[in-house]
């Protein structure tokens, strides 16, 4: 793993979940899951279609809520803290489907989310520009993820793939210490891939990472550890080795996917 | 790392551009100019305060309300009837007053309306607006009724400028000082990182929370602040007109704010004074022209706008101007 907890000394881990339960009427889409990540994790979370992946996702972030269970994070329970209170804390997602200020350049969109961390965004009688530590740390942002070519460009007219990264440039600008990637590759043609995939090896090492994705290259060389879920409930766990090695997910996932 | 052309186009932006003395420049000029047609003047000086108090909710929250004369109404009401029943006739804390009730009525009343969307919003502002206007028609005593509140005593400005209804000078001169006023503060708010995630509100609400970014208290303080200078604007239009009656809570007066605007283009600040002066000047114009069907001229254009030019007159004249810099390049 990651991290190497020093003996003696019991460390809660960074997320962890208690029988976490969330049922849409007869639907279970999440069934006692109990789940744990550490810091700087590198963890994915594969499962057929349907298997609850992005509702795991949703109840992490705060977007919906569970109807039973807990959601822990470094052992304080933050199961009624909302959304933008978790963004708060650290827990910063991606969306499967981009969620940018599409009327609004690069650069706009990256001072949105950076504004909120830094605590400049409830300042009125100041001129946005004018908070250059912001514009700055903007900019420095959409250089590490070679975006900077096209900060003054709107959200609608760059190629998808690019929008990608800029959904990804929002996440990193909210200093998250544990980031949900939603399938960040989804929509991108091949041939563009690689600008996400590059992006995401080069993650800084501390930020805890959770990554949905159908991409079993991308899993497999990415991930220390892997959770398969089915039916919402997690049907296995272990290093990508086990995984690979485990009948039962060949039978139930990986083959699956390689016939299809 | 700032020298990169969209960081300094981020920084610079809040800087004011040369032609932007321009509608003042105009507004003193007019002043001069056309001295029989001042009472016009002022009822476009007004309009546009409210419609810019529309621009904040409308074109940088992206709020979709059909009842902001609710608090363009209670500001009128406040100063009407403090004036009136004899309890304060000053005009400038007057105005400050009826700043201060049209905001409490948007926080009020946004606390509750602002939780929903869509449909739901619109109907929820139309009807908190039909709601005051009832109100207004009820309470006979205090508001006139039906007939409203006339001949009232508005103090002198400063204790020496009177408000004289056929030569509204003072009027004039008052309110475009106070729509200036409002006009740097509105224009400070939608540069600065607030108004910054108002337009990350107005593009995708969704995405906001996802943030870190308080929406509700953010929209509750935009649709307050808004409302209060919709309060102003009432409030100085029944100082200058010294009545107030049943229209300044209307769904006319709410439904032609909001046509200025879309005319003018929203989110754009000018779109107030541009909306204002052509929607003002054209029916004034057609009117006498076609006296009859003056209002089918109007509904005409409005359809043109709305069909080719979802940004208003403004937002076509950016267009061209794109388009021909792009052809000289």
């Amino acid at each position: 793993m990651a991290t190497t907890v020093p003996r003696g000394v019991v460390s809660a881990p960074l997320l962890e979940t208690r029988a976490l339960t969330r049922s849409f009427g007869a639907l279970v889409a999440t069934r006692q899951v109990d789940f744990r990540l550490d810091a700087g994790a590198r963890h994915a979370l594969i499962g057929p279609n349907g298997a609850g992946k992005t509702t795991l996702i949703n109840l992490l972030a705060g977007m919906i809520s569970p109807t039973s269970g807990q959601v822990l994070l470094k052992g304080r329970d933050i199961t009624a803290l909302g959304e933008a209170a978790r963004v708060k804390l650290g827990i910063v997602r991606t969306f499967q489907i981009n969620r940018l200020f599409r009327g609004l350049s690069v650069l706009e969109n990256v001072y949105i989310a950076v504004a909120e961390r830094m605590g400049a965004a409830p300042s009125m009688l100041r001129p946005a520009g004018r908070r250059r530590d912001v514009v700055d740390e903007s900019m420095r942002l959409l250089e590490t993820l070679r975006l900077s070519d096209d900060a003054a460009r709107r959200i609608s007219e760059l190629p998808y793939g690019r929008q990608r990264l800029v959904e990804l440039a929002i996440a990193l600008g909210l200093s998250p210490e544990l980031l949900l990637l939603d399938e960040p590759a989804a929509g991108v043609p091949s041939a563009e891939s690689h600008i996400i995939l590059d992006a995401i090896d080069r993650l800084p090492a501390a930020i805890g990472v959770l990554i949905i994705d159908h991409d079993m290259d991308l899993v497999f060389r990415f991930a220390a550890r892997i959770t398969v879920l089915v039916g919402g409930a997690v049907f296995a766990s272990g290093t990508p080795r086990e995984i690979g090695a485990n009948p039962d997910v060949r039978a139930v996932y990986l083959g699956q996917a390689a016939d299809g | 790392m700032s020298d990169h052309p969209a960081a300094s186009a981020l920084a610079h932006r809040h800087h004011v551009r040369g032609w932007e003395p321009v509608p003042w420049i105009v507004a003193l000029a007019f002043y001069v100019a056309f001295p029989k047609y001042l009472g016009f003047g002022t009822e476009v000086l007004v309009t546009i305060l409210f419609a810019l108090s529309l621009d904040l909710v409308l074109g940088y929250a992206g709020i979709v309300t059909l009842g902001h004369a609710a608090f363009f109404g209670a500001g009128a009401y406040t100063v009407g009837m403090l004036a009136k029943h004899g309890f304060w006739n000053e005009p400038l804390t007057g105005l400050a007053l009826a700043g201060i009730v049209g905001a409490a009525v948007g926080l009020g009343s946004g606390l509750v309306l602002l939780r929903t969307r869509g449909l739901t919003l619109l109907m929820l502002t139309l009807c908190t607006m039909a709601l005051l206007e009832e109100a207004a028609n009820l309470g006979q005593a205090w508001t006139g009724g039906f007939d409203g509140l006339d001949s009232l005593p508005i103090a002198p400005l400063f204790g020496r400028f009177e408000f004289n209804p056929l030569y509204p000078t003072t009027q004039y001169l008052y309110v475009l000082a106070v729509l200036f006023v409002c006009f740097v503060f509105v224009r400070t708010l939608v540069y600065s990182p607030f108004g910054q995630s108002l337009t990350g509100i107005r593009e995708n609400i969704l995405r906001m929370p996802a943030v870190g970014a308080p929406v509700p208290r953010r929209l509750a303080i935009c649709y307050t602040l808004s409302a209060g200078i919709a309060g102003i604007a009432g409030g100085i239009w029944a100082q200058a007109n010294a009545y107030v009656n049943l229209g300044t809570l209307g769904l006319d007066r709410a439904a032609t704010v909001l046509i200025i605007l879309v005319l003018g283009g929203h989110g754009r600040l000018y779109g107030a004074f541009v909306g204002a002066i052509a929607y003002m000047a054209l029916s004034h114009f057609l009117s006498k022209i076609y006296p009859t069907a003056w209002q089918l001229g109007l509904g005409l254009l409005l359809v043109v706008i709305a069909l080719f030019a979802h940004n208003g007159i403004l937002g076509l004249g950016e267009m061209v101007w794109r388009r021909r810099s792009r052809a000289a390049s």
